[in-house]
């Protein structure tokens, strides 16, 4: 916890991050800062390292140097499920779903670090198990029906069309409780229609409390939702401020929204 | 057809689930006398053999059903449990502790080395993750094979004989006893304490299959990375799966030790392995009565097949083809036409049965899909 003299404290800090995949730097001195409440923009062209700080944040790659604070813990060396139980979850760019499991198990399967059943539990099968598994169930119904798939919770996650695998990755990160959830490119693929709704939930969710971090090439619709934008290029972090702020920095235009902007 | 004349059938007993349970219990409790009246004596102890058999296929099927980890070297933790019932139950070290402390003792030595296999795995998936439990399956019975000298442990190659039977009291298992006024012969008595062992541990997968560590061992099997990222510490959930499994193969390791009273490393060979990796894969994955309709036919036809050699007798006179090689080739072969008719297993699971019959549709709503987001 930061006690944090400001009104709208840090809660994810990115402090000179440097990844270098052998001769590669993917990431070069980036320090950014993601503040309570907000919906922050992570954007750049293809290649810029996007990704990558997303991996660093969320414990699958280790960082070269720099560190990376979330609510003022060190998330060094911490490995990805304790940093989903600090409170800090994320969806991937490729979907990844449990294929073979119904949307409603997917679902439920993210209320595990937020329950405790063990082996024991599980098989007595006693008072305060039975309790959990309906409290993760209908949490998992309940979140289900906040993206918009009530009645999808027995197909299987593989067989939903491609924008409700989305909804379901993004009501199955939710069911860990995080603060801050990080989507990688949630509306990649959509249709305007449909990347419409999805701005609308993605403000639904800050207006419940849910700090979130937001990678996407749709610069349009980053500039619209954002409060704050970070731009990446070539692994450095050229730019952080609003979309306004964002937009007009030189940098921005010459590398990244030159062709956007003219 | 026999979907036509099983369909009333089912919907009859699923509207009275007591009816089915009491018939059932009625069917198990009988069955050892149909067996052994219709078959004769040898039969019932085929039967047990399928229990101890069903053990082992739902432990293994943990490990590789629920949590997707392809492992070749269980036989291992099935001779784990039957070494120590067999050091701590037979004149061999001159032990003689009871049935009810060895078997909790073998099922912990197997849940340890269930970790200690898994530890050093927990990077590895699929065919390479084979490879290294075959090689443990192949290290645990060498070193059975070898430990008789310069200290001996166990007896090497000729294994360990006179391990005592269960007993409670006076009454032991090992010998004819009469209950009720009803003579039973050992096998028939240990068809009963193997059913109940084979009930708790259909009853223990069952619900844990069902339940939090079930869908964490679900959530490894699909993708281990957004198992991590959805809070599933997958290390402890593997070893776990690992442990889970072991010890329902060392628990029947004991039993099989004390119900057969004699040992040796021939008995926990690759194949064996093998054999109940098979009895998964034919009944259905991840699903419990298909694993068991698989131990069944697994462990009954090759006994049946055996008499192969009589027939050819009687029939022609001598025997052409030595039925232990007929025997594995008909297996062999009807293993390809399962591969090929029924992927997923004789009573697939809800979930597989979907998954390989949608496929065709699938295909198409992604064709649809990828369309519409073009628009």
């Amino acid at each position: 916890m930061t006690p944090a003299p400001e009104p709208r404290p840090d809660l994810l800090r990115v402090e000179a991050v440097c990844k270098r995949f052998g001769g590669l730097s993917a990431l070069e001195d980036v320090s950014l800062a993601v503040r309570e409440g907000e919906i922050y923009g992570l954007i750049g062209p293809n290649g810029a390292g996007k990704t990558t700080l997303f991996n660093c944040m969320t414990g699958l790659y280790d960082l070269t140097q720099g560190r990376i604070l979330f609510q003022g813990a060190d998330l060094a060396r911490r490995k990805p499920h304790e940093i989903v139980a600090l409170g800090f979850a994320r969806t991937f760019q490729n979907i990844r779903l449990f294929a073979n499991m119904t949307a409603l198990e997917n679902v439920m399967v993210g209320r595990h670090p937020r329950s405790r059943a063990g082996v024991l539990g599980a098989v007595l099968r006693g008072p305060r198990t039975r309790t959990e598994e309906r409290d993760i169930r209908d949490r998992a119904k309940a979140l289900m029906q906040f993206v918009g798939l009530t009645r999808r919770g027995d197909t299987l996650a593989s067989h939903l069309s491609y924008g409700d695998q989305r909804r379901l990755e993004i009501a199955r990160a939710l069911a860990t409780e995080p603060r801050l959830l990080a989507l990688d490119e949630p509306v990649a693929g959509m249709n305007p229609s449909e990347r419409r709704q999805m701005s609308e939930l993605f403000l639904r969710l800050r207006d419940t409390g849910i700090t979130l971090l937001l990678i996407e090439h749709d610069v349009k619709l980053v500039m619209g939702l954002c409060d704050r934008v970070a731009v990446l290029d070539h692994g450095r972090r050229i730019a952080e401020g609003t979309p306004v702020e964002v937009r007009r920095d030189p940098a921005v235009v010459e590398a990244y929204l030159g062709v956007e902007a003219a | 057809m026999v979907a036509r004349l099983l369909t009333p059938l089912n919907r009859y007993f699923r509207a009275r689930p007591w009816l089915a349970f009491a018939l059932l219990a009625v069917f198990l409790a009988v069955l050892p006398f149909i067996v052994g009246a219709g078959f004769g004596r040898g039969w019932v102890r085929v039967l047990d053999f399928v229990l101890l058999y069903i053990i082992l296929a739902i432990g293994l099927n943990i490990v590789v059903g629920y949590a997707g980890l392809l492992d070749l070297g269980y036989i291992a933790f099935y001779a784990l449990g039957a070494y120590l019932f067999a050091w701590l139950g037979s004149p061999h070290f001159g032990l003689h502790l009871p049935f009810w402390v060895i078997l909790p003792l073998g099922a912990l030595l197997a849940g340890l080395f269930g970790v200690l296999l898994g530890a050093p795995t927990l990077r590895l998936r699929g065919d390479y993750l084979a490879i290294v439990t075959l090689g443990f399956g192949e290290i645990i019975r060498i070193f059975l094979n070898n430990l008789n000298a310069p200290v001996n442990i166990t007896n090497g190659p000729q294994g360990i004989n006179l391990i005592d039977p269960i007993r409670l009291g006076d009454f032991s298992l090992g010998s004819t006893q009469a209950v009720f006024g009803i003579t039973l012969y050992s096998p028939y008595l240990y068809y009963y304490l193997f059913l109940a062992f084979t009930l708790a541990t259909v009853f223990i997968a069952m619900r844990l299959q069902d339940s939090r560590i079930g869908r964490a061992w679900a959530a490894i099997r699909e993708d281990e990375v957004a198992a991590a990222a959805m809070g599933v510490n997958t290390r402890n959930v593997k070893l776990l799966a690992f442990a889970m499994g072991a010890m329902f193969g060392g628990v029947a390791g004991g039993l099989f030790a004390s119900f057969q009273g004699f040992i040796s490393p021939e008995s926990f060979h690759l194949l064996e392995s093998i054999m109940i990796l098979c009895m998964i894969v034919l009944g259905g994955m991840g699903h419990i009565p298909g694993v068991i309709l698989g131990a069944v036919l697994l462990t009954v036809l090759p006994e049946a097949l055996r008499h192969l050699g009589d027939w050819q007798r009687a029939w022609l006179g001598e025997v052409v083809v030595d039925p232990s090689d007929l025997r594995m080739l008909l297996f062999g072969f009807a293993l390809v036409l399962m591969m090929i008719y029924r992927p997923a297993g004789l009573i697939p699971s809800r979930q597989r049965k979907r998954e390989l019959a949608a496929e065709d549709g699938v295909a198409e709503q992604e064709q649809a899909s990828l369309y519409d987001t073009r628009a």
